[in-house]
């Protein structure tokens, strides 16, 4: 208990910290907040007038502390990113963004205070999913997220002390960018199926191949680098992602042929690292995505992350974080979207009334408000039995499959109500709705998410 | 704040995926959700035996017959279970949570009827008797009913009146001592059986929902009710009820005088909830009953696929009526929380049932086939899908 007031106590000089870095508050923006607040709580119980729950309706897994983080971090979002959005649309996001948010401590809210994280419970790193939304730009909070909770839990759970110091640290004061390269132009979905090589030679491994769709490709100072060490061992014909975790004669034929893979930590600066192309895109226009090769790159064997040959394992386990807090972003994004059409449909005018009060897009918007609730349940559960030492594959795939699909229905359904205007980039709508669609199919596609789910039950 | 234990986790440890660690078929999640505790798994246990051994062997008898026994009320008070959410001093449990899980169980007895059946009953028609009732009133229907010796129907909805409750016509006209009921109700849950009828009257013939007043019917003369066929719930007595000239003394109002329309309100809430709860059990019912069905037989990507829609749907439709159920158990004004959880879970049960019935094919057993009719009822019954988008609607000022 005593341990628990200390760490809130630490959270809370965070923020004052940070609410004094933020230069300038904007007093308008905050009693803006504030006035949506109360509009949202005078909303909700119109029909029943009663007094002020807020704080029985609080999801259980949120403390005071974490509301004040949220506030923080939206505030600097709203006013330092956002304003950004479409400029960052055309040039992606600049690095600074990194550094700025690595000085208020929002890179490494759940990171040890050993290396400078703030050492906070993983509902921080939540938090900051979903206050990305806010930016109203997809690719910058991708951008972030992975340096926080694709490329960082690895090195911090995987890595060595040196590892921890070289890499982690920066990357949580934002003078590091870290990505993580799994996909190839030959894997995707079947991650076994990768074909880059690493071999050892003397006291060093050589690494050879191909990686692509890399987030953060082209600005990275490092990559988390997955594999293959062991050419003799062959892949699986089904897809098991569940980290090896199917039981029985199943799981023990997937796990035999899961060994042979292993995770390097590699400088981009590394001669043969090339870093080749720009991918262009559908949405998340603000990230850079990147085609890397990998020729001859030589790195000593400190560079390994994890142990050799359990490479497959570990990234198993980094995807199923990278896909929980992706389906906060996707919920997130989706609440975002449906906020700024909600406000459109109140003002827009057409037969002589406001579109909102139309039978029809009323009913819309309880469908849409329905997925959402949903989605953030899902979420909220499985993130409080993550964060109390469970490893719920099953329930991290569910959440992670129905936030992204709701979140693109929900995207889909604001464009509809928006009508012509939802069509135009000027509203960033349909940026929203290009942003969202990746979510069904980056950390794993729909489809994965089904068999993952299929299998767990011994189908 | 607790340090994320998760990220301190040692590296062997994550490199050795075993069983233990792994999401293996499991009905449910090793933790309990909020705000089910372990007490409330050892007492989920327990009923779900109950069920199955001395209700799950009566269901297609009582199906068959188009009623289930009255003695159901009596076997699941003597075990403790009828009153779980009514306080001790009445011969409840006390614990509305672990009426939350009864009521997910329930889904185990094989019949909608009987679960609707035994949930008319304890979960809402007394309710308001012990929300709003005077002490005499709590004494003289509420013991009894928790006893299983006395059975009770709510009844608001009229031939001419379904969703728009404030329309209702059924008339309380004053007289000396009390009131004279005349009116008609309909598709009354329990209304064959019940020994008293929760009946919502127009005690005012202005003032739409605030002429609303409800009375406690006792069984008696001008009374009269007769069964309804139905498309599902076949082992429930859906009735149509016909008050005339119906005396009904002054001790009998339940709560205050023109002000049942909160009634209807407050009660609307526990309603739906129930709605959340059951559907959640259904759907796991029928989804553990695809799950053997399909033991042992390789199955296609196409099965396994729709097997695991089915599996986010149950998921789904649980967070969202567990944190209803959580925001209502902590007192707070859940009528947003409660109205997305019914929305969300009804219309989701049928298809998930239709789903599993989709799997078997013609091999489909009747208790299947059942389960989907009973179903169907979901996005009907405690307020329509409509009226819950109506509701979300509004809340949000559009």
């Amino acid at each position: 208990m005593a341990d628990a007031q200390v760490e809130s106590r630490k959270l809370y000089c965070l923020l004052l910290a940070a609410a004094k870095l933020l230069s300038n508050q904007d007093t308008s923006f905050r009693s803006a907040v504030s006035r949506s607040e109360k509009e949202c709580l005078s909303m909700a119980t119109a029909d029943v007038a009663k007094p002020d729950y807020a704080t029985q309706r609080k999801h259980f897994i949120f403390t005071d502390e974490h509301e004040q983080l949220r506030e923080s971090i939206r505030r600097f979002v709203i006013k330092e990113l956002q304003p950004h959005a479409e400029e960052w649309e055309e040039t992606t996001f600049p690095d600074w963004v990194f550094t700025r948010m690595g000085e208020l401590g929002f890179l490494g809210l759940d990171k040890p205070e050993q290396y400078g994280g703030q050492g906070g419970d993983y509902y921080t790193s939540l938090v900051l999913a979903e206050e990305m939304a806010h930016s109203h730009s997809g690719g910058l909070a991708m951008g972030v997220a992975v340096q926080t909770d694709m490329a960082m839990p690895p090195i911090l759970a995987f890595g060595t002390e040196e590892q921890k110091q070289e890499w982690a640290a920066p990357a949580i004061k934002g003078t590091a960018i870290l990505c993580i390269g799994i996909t190839e132009p030959d894997a995707g979905s079947d991650v076994s199926g990768i074909k880059t090589r690493a071999v050892r030679d003397g006291d060093d491994y050589v690494i050879n191949g191909s990686k692509t769709y890399i987030t953060n490709g082209h600005r990275a100072h490092a990559i988390v680098l997955v594999t293959k060490t062991d050419v003799n061992s062959t892949p699986p014909t089904q897809p098991d992602d569940s980290g090896g975790a199917q039981s029985g004669e199943a799981g023990r034929r997937a796990r035999a042929t899961h060994e042979g893979f292993t995770l390097f930590l590699v400088p981009m600066d590394a001669p043969g690292v090339i870093r080749e192309k720009r991918l262009k895109k559908l949405g998340m226009h603000a990230s850079d995505t990147a085609l890397l090769a990998f020729q001859d790159v030589r790195v000593p064997a400190s560079a390994v992350l994890g142990q050799v040959g359990k490479g497959f394992y570990h990234i198993m386990w980094e995807l199923q974080g990278e896909r929980l807090i992706g389906a906060a972003g996707s919920v997130a994004g989706a609440q975002n979207v449906f906020d700024r059409t909600l406000q459109y449909a109140k003002e827009r005018q057409a037969f002589g009334r406001s579109i909102g009060h139309f039978q029809v897009i009323r009913h819309k918007f309880a469908d849409m408000a329905t997925k959402i609730e949903t989605a953030r349940q899902m979420v909220y559960t499985t993130a409080w039995r993550f964060q109390n030492g469970e490893y719920p594959v099953r329930e991290i795939t569910m959440a992670k499959l129905y936030a992204a699909r709701i979140s693109v229905e929900v995207a889909d359904e604001c464009i509809q109500i928006h009508g012509g205007a939802g069509y135009m980039q000027e509203y960033g709508i349909e940026r929203s709705w290009r942003d969202l669609r990746l979510n069904r199919i980056g950390a794993g596609t729909d489809e994965i998410m089904l068999d993952v789910i299929g299998r767990s039950y011994g189908l | 704040m607790r340090r994320v234990s998760r990220m301190t986790r040692a590296p062997r440890d994550l490199a050795r995926p075993d069983a233990e660690r792994a999401a293996g078929a499991r009905a449910h999640a090793a933790r309990p959700i909020p705000p089910f505790t372990a007490e409330h798994d050892r007492l989920r246990s327990e009923i779900r035996e109950f069920i199955a051994t001395r209700l799950r062997p009566h269901a297609d008898e009582w199906e068959n017959a188009g009623w289930f026994s009255n003695d159901a009320f009596g076997w699941l008070a003597q075990a403790g279970y009828l009153g779980l959410k009514f306080p001790a001093v009445y011969g409840g449990g006390g614990d509305t949570v672990a009426a939350a899980v009864l009521v997910e169980e329930l889904a185990g007895c094989g019949s909608g009827g009987v679960a609707a059946g035994l949930g008319a009953h304890a979960g809402i028609a007394l309710p308001p008797i012990e929300a709003f009732g005077t002490e005499e009133q709590k004494q003289r229907y509420l013991v009894p009913g928790l006893r299983g010796e006395l059975i009770a129907a709510l009844a608001i909805t009229e031939p001419g009146a379904g969703s728009d409750v404030a329309s209702i016509r059924t008339a309380a006209r004053r007289v000396d001592g009390g009131y004279v009921v005349n009116g008609a109700k309909t598709f009354i849950t329990g209304g064959v059986r019940a020994d008293i009828l929760v009946t919502a009257v127009k005690t005012k013939t202005e003032g739409g929902h605030h002429g609303i007043s409800f009375l406690i019917v006792e069984r008696g003369p001008g009374v009269t009710s007769s069964p309804l066929r139905k498309l599902g719930w076949h082992a429930s007595d859906t009735a149509e009820i016909a008050f005339d000239d119906v005396f009904v003394p002054d001790e009998n109002l339940l709560g205050r005088e023109h002000e049942g329309f909160y009634l209807i309100m407050a009660n609307f809430q526990w309603e739906r909830l129930l709605m959340a709860l059951g559907a959640v059990g259904a759907m796991q019912v029928c989804f553990e009953q695809t799950l053997r069905f399909l033991a042992g037989q390789g199955s296609g990507q196409a099965v396994r696929h729709a097997m695991a829609e089915i599996a986010l749907a149950i998921e789904a439709g649980r967070d969202v009526t567990y944190a209803a159920l959580r925001c209502h158990v902590a007192g707070a004004d859940a009528v947003r929380e409660v109205t997305i959880a019914k929305l969300q879970t009804q219309r989701c049960a049928f298809d998930v049932i239709d789903a599993c019935v989709g799997i078997h094919g013609l091999d489909a057993p009747p208790e299947l086939e059942r389960a989907l009719r009973d179903a169907r009822l979901g996005p009907i019954g405690g307020g329509t899908d409509e009226i819950m988008k109506e509701i979300l609607g509004r809340s949000l000022g559009l």
